[in-house]
């Protein structure tokens, strides 16, 4: 005999002296050979072990492994038949599956419609301690915030001046780019519908309020939350991780004071700059474009746009980038304490801190705008 | 009846790795037959778990060639390097558990990927695997995360094991666990390899592991395997290294018992 028609696992019907009839297996049974065969053994053995008084000799199995046991206890129902020829070894395997079926089952998740009511309570639950951990945060920085006013000593300043430079100066570049090519398209939408009616002059005061005012705070919290929201949720999720955060508070080192308050300081006083800057850059688009589209000299767009926009406007802008930095250095800090130790939980918690940010950066938007309606309108 | 062609477990032939300027291993020569217990030592640094990450495939040697269970490791295509690679099982030190993965999605994962089981074979295999590392069925529902040092080894060992290897290869198998759960998954391991007829090699620094596991102990040290005999004949060799490992004074205990 040679080698391949023994390792293939076999079954042959032989014929009983007493009259009824015997499968005798033959052949590896191991998850190796069982791959390439799986389609035809099954409804083969599924059809042997339907009839009764069937003589089952596997003396000849050669090598068997769990995997073809459980292929034979699955034709089985589950339990030896009750004419078995089999070694010793193997039935040491069936004994096993055996005492594995008879552990204590573990009730599956059941599919009925309380399910879904349980999915609506669990996220809601979910919604409820989002918030209050918010608020906690919130409270616990309030509480840092008196302490350092009692013992300035404690100050965390190289964290501050770090992250300053982290989310700060290192977002110059992109910010720089963002806002003059938003400029750019903003100007030359506008110069196009302006020339129309002939109120070229106008636009200076479209630029002027709605970068000022709107644009340049909103694009620059939504470039900061993707950019430095996301990098605080991740780092403080992998010091989650890998527990830093945990030695930290060996050592006696406030987690709030030394990673979260620096970054929400770094943040609150960074973000008001880089609204200035983008604004500026965003204007100084909108210039050059005007000047190429409406043939709308430098100095007189630099000129009218302190006639055109009440200084009150600029005050606006950098409260907002104010407002804007805090919420989006909370939002990531409240996601990245939240992290379990797993792959998964960073993904999802840095994904919803940067969903989360981007949209409480507009809807305060929208407050601020309702809330300073009469302010700088000329 | 006749038994497959015997060739050796593993077989490590003029083997020599270079990082950058430093070279870790310079003509390494080892045969671990089939159905050994093998236990790889050496100190710090000296190269044990580069050894095993080519002795698995993660890394190429500088040098020289492997074969395990008698084929190559690289060459002759996709398909048959994944078929060898489905052939021999790893327990990685820190376990190496996908934590985004239940315990039991963990074990059925390879099992899943051969794509010829389907989920009620899948769901019964890995049942069995798990009551073999004698965890029991509830565990099966944790993350690893939840599980314990001891447990998140027994993980491993079980989706080591699912794709019925017939090579078993651990790194540092009792690291971090307490003497008491060592003892006990040392004594599983030994169990499990009779009982299926693997073949383990083991890497390891505990004297306990060794004693209890190895039928044969290679010793990895100035750059080549100083010796590969049984522990009792190591033991008696005479050499700075060996004596240092072996004999050091707070050792002497663990030998004696």
């Amino acid at each position: 005999m040679n080698m391949d028609t023994i390792s293939a696992p076999r079954i042959e019907v032989v014929a009983q002296d007493g009259g009824g009839y015997g499968v005798a297996l033959s052949g590896r049974w191991t998850l190796e050979m069982l791959t390439r065969q799986m389609t035809e053994l099954k409804p083969a053995l599924a059809g042997h072990a339907a009839l009764t008084n069937v003589a089952w000799n596997c003396l000849d199995i050669e090598a068997m492994d769990s995997a073809g046991a459980i292929l034979l206890w699955r034709a089985w129902r589950r339990k030896l038949p009750a004419m078995l020829q089999a070694r010793p070894e193997h039935l040491h395997i069936f004994e096993r599956i055996d005492s594995a079926d008879h552990q204590p089952a573990v009730s599956a998740i059941s599919n009925s419609p309380h399910r879904i009511i349980t999915a609506i309570g669990g996220s809601v639950l979910n919604l409820i301690h989002n918030l209050s951990d918010f608020i906690a945060l919130i409270g616990q920085l309030s509480l840092d915030a008196a302490y350092l006013l009692r013992r300035p000593r404690d100050m965390p300043w190289r964290e501050i001046t770090a992250n300053l430079y982290k989310s700060g100066v290192r977002a110059m570049p992109v910010t720089a780019l963002v806002g003059f090519l938003i400029g750019i398209v903003l100007s030359y939408l506008s110069a196009l519908q302006l020339k129309r009616f002939g109120a070229d002059i106008f636009i200076v005061n479209i630029l002027g309020l709605g970068i000022v005012r709107e644009l340049g705070p909103v694009l620059v919290a939504v470039l900061v939350a993707g950019r430095s929201g996301s990098a605080m949720t991740a780092q403080l999720g992998v010091m989650r991780v890998t527990e830093e955060i945990d030695a930290l508070a060996t050592m006696g080192v406030s987690q709030s004071l030394r990673l979260i308050f620096p970054k929400v300081v770094a943040l609150a006083l960074a973000m008001p700059l880089l609204v200035l800057w983008a604004t500026a850059m965003a204007l100084l688009g909108g210039m050059v474009a005007a000047q190429i589209q409406l043939d709308l000299a430098y100095g007189f767009f630099y000129e009218s746009l302190p006639r055109a926009v009440p200084v009150a406007n600029l005050w606006i802008g950098l409260l907002k980038g104010f407002v804007f930095g805090v919420l989006v250095a909370l939002v990531g800090c409240h996601f990245g304490l939240r992290v379990r130790p797993n792959t998964e939980s960073l993904s999802a918690n840095t994904t919803a801190s940067v969903v989360t940010a981007i949209t409480a950066v507009i809807l305060v938007d929208a407050i601020i705008a309702i809330a300073t309606r009469g302010l700088g309108l000329p | 009846m006749s038994a497959p062609p015997v060739s050796a477990a593993v077989s490590i032939l003029d083997l020599s790795t270079r990082f950058g300027d430093v070279w870790i291993h310079r003509h390494v020569n080892l045969e671990i037959s089939r159905g050994e217990m093998v236990a790889l030592v050496g100190g710090s640094g000296s190269g044990k778990t580069t050894l095993l990450r080519q002795m698995i495939g993660l890394l190429a040697p500088t040098e020289g060639d492997i074969r395990l269970l008698g084929e190559p490791l690289y060459g002759g295509g996709l398909e048959r390097e994944r078929a060898l690679r489905r052939r021999f099982g790893v327990l990685f030190q820190h376990g190496a558990l996908f934590s985004a993965f239940s315990v039991y999605d963990n074990i059925a994962f390879p099992l899943r990927e051969l794509r010829a089981l389907d989920a009620g074979d899948i769901h019964d295999l890995v049942m069995l695997k798990l009551a073999m590392v004698e965890l029991l069925p509830r565990h099966a529902r944790l993350m690893p995360a939840e599980l314990s040092g001891g447990m998140v080894k027994r993980v491993a060992l079980a989706r080591a094991l699912a794709l019925e290897p017939e090579l078993l290869l651990l790194d540092e198998p009792t690291a971090g666990l307490d003497p008491d759960r060592s003892g006990n998954f040392v004594r599983l391991i030994r169990v499990l390899g009779e009982e299926l007829g693997l073949t383990v090699v083991i890497i390891t620094h505990d004297l306990d592991t060794l004693t209890a596991l190895a039928s044969r102990v290679a010793v990895l040290a100035e750059q080549h395997i100083l010796a590969f005999d049984s522990l009792d004949k190591i033991t008696g060799m005479d050499h700075p290294f060996i004596h240092n490992f072996f004999l050091g004074g707070r050792r002497q205990h663990a030998l004696s018992t």
